[in-house]
C-alpha cells in the first residue's frame, strides 16, 4: 500500500493514478457490478411478464416456458445465476466497506474473497444445472 | 501516503450545494440499495438456488408448478416481498446508471418516465397476478 513519495521525471505515469482506484480492483468491480445489475433488471422484467401469463392461461404460460426447454436458454440462465450471485456477494462487500469500520482497508482482500466463493459455488452450481442439457446433448444414460 | 501536490478530498464530503437546505432522499436511496439488497441475497438467491438447482431448473417448470407453489402462503409472501424489492432495488439502480450517463435533459427525463413506467407495470403486474392466481382456470 504504500506509495512512493519521491519525485518523478516528468512525463512518466506517477504510481498514484494507478494504485488508488482507477483501473485496479476498486474500478473494475464497480464495472462489473453495475453490468450485472442492469442485466439482471432486463431480465427481471421479461421474468415477471412471463410468469404473468399464468393468469391468461396455462397453455400460454406452457407454451413460452416450453420455449425456455434447450440448451441454449440453460447456458444464459447459469450466465444470470453467474451475473446475480457476483452482485450479490459484491454487494455485501460494499455493505461492508460502507458499514465496518475495517472495510475500506480490507476492500481489495474482500473482493478476492467474494471471487473465490463465486468460484467455489459456480462450479458444482453450474455442474448442476447443466447436468440436463448434458444429457440431451450426448445422451448420458 | 499522498504524493506532492496531490490532495484527494475525503469520500462523501458534502458539497456546498448539498449544504443549501436539500432534501435527504438520495441519502434514503442510499440506504434503501443497502437493507434491500442484504435481503435480496437471501430471498434471490435462495428463488435460484431452489428453482435452478433442488426443484430441477426449468425442466420441470410448468402451469401446474407455479400452481403447486402459490398454494402456500409461504411462497406468496416470499415472491410479494422479492417482487416489490428486487424491483425498486433495479429501479434505483437504473435511475443513477441514467443520472450517470445521460448529457442532455431531455434524454435523461424521458428515460426516466420509462423506468418508472415500467417499474410501476411489473410492480402493479407481479402484485396482482401473486393475489389473484386461479390454480383452477381454463
Amino acid at each position: 500500500m504504500s506509495t512512493p513519495t519521491t519525485a518523478r521525471p516528468a512525463g512518466t505515469r506517477t504510481r498514484l493514478g494507478g494504485t488508488l482506484y482507477r483501473g485496479r480492483e476498486g474500478m473494475w468491480s464497480w464495472v462489473a457490478h453495475r453490468i450485472t445489475g442492469v442485466l439482471t433488471f432486463f431480465f427481471l422484467f421479461a421474468h415477471v411478464l412471463d410468469t404473468a401469463l399464468v393468469r391468461v392461461s396455462p397453455e400460454s404460460y406452457d407454451t413460452v416456458i416450453d420455449t425456455y426447454k434447450n440448451p441454449f436458454v440453460n447456458l444464459m440462465e447459469i450466465g444470470l445465476v453467474g451475473a446475480v450471485l457476483f452482485h450479490a456477494l459484491n454487494g455485501l462487500r460494499i455493505v461492508a466497506v460502507d458499514f465496518w469500520s475495517r472495510g475500506p482497508r480490507l476492500q481489495r482482500q474482500m473482493l478476492w474473497a467474494i471471487v473465490a466463493v463465486w468460484v467455489v459455488v459456480m462450479v458444482p452450481g453450474a455442474f448442476f444445472m447443466f447436468k440436463h442439457s448434458f444429457e440431451v446433448l450426448f445422451g448420458a444414460g | 501516503m499522498t504524493a506532492a501536490g496531490v490532495r484527494i478530498d475525503p469520500p462523501r464530503s458534502p458539497s456546498t450545494r448539498r449544504l443549501r437546505g436539500r432534501t435527504n432522499t438520495e441519502l434514503y436511496a442510499w440506504l434503501f440499495m443497502r437493507v434491500s439488497g442484504i435481503l435480496l441475497v437471501v430471498l434471490v438467491l435462495g428463488h435460484l438456488f431452489i428453482m435452478n438447482i433442488l426443484d430441477g431448473g426449468v425442466q420441470r417448470i410448468n402451469f401446474g408448478f407455479v400452481a403447486g407453489r402459490w398454494a402456500s402462503p409461504f411462497w406468496q409472501v416470499w415472491d410479494l416481498l422479492m417482487l416489490w424489492l428486487a424491483q425498486l432495488h433495479g429501479s434505483n439502480g437504473l435511475r443513477t446508471v441514467i443520472n450517470d450517463y445521460t448529457r442532455k435533459d431531455a434524454t435523461r427525463f424521458w428515460l426516466k418516465m420509462a423506468l418508472y413506467t415500467a417499474s410501476v407495470v411489473v410492480i402493479a403486474l407481479g402484485t396482482l397476478v401473486i393475489f389473484t392466481f386461479d390454480p383452477s382456470i381454463s
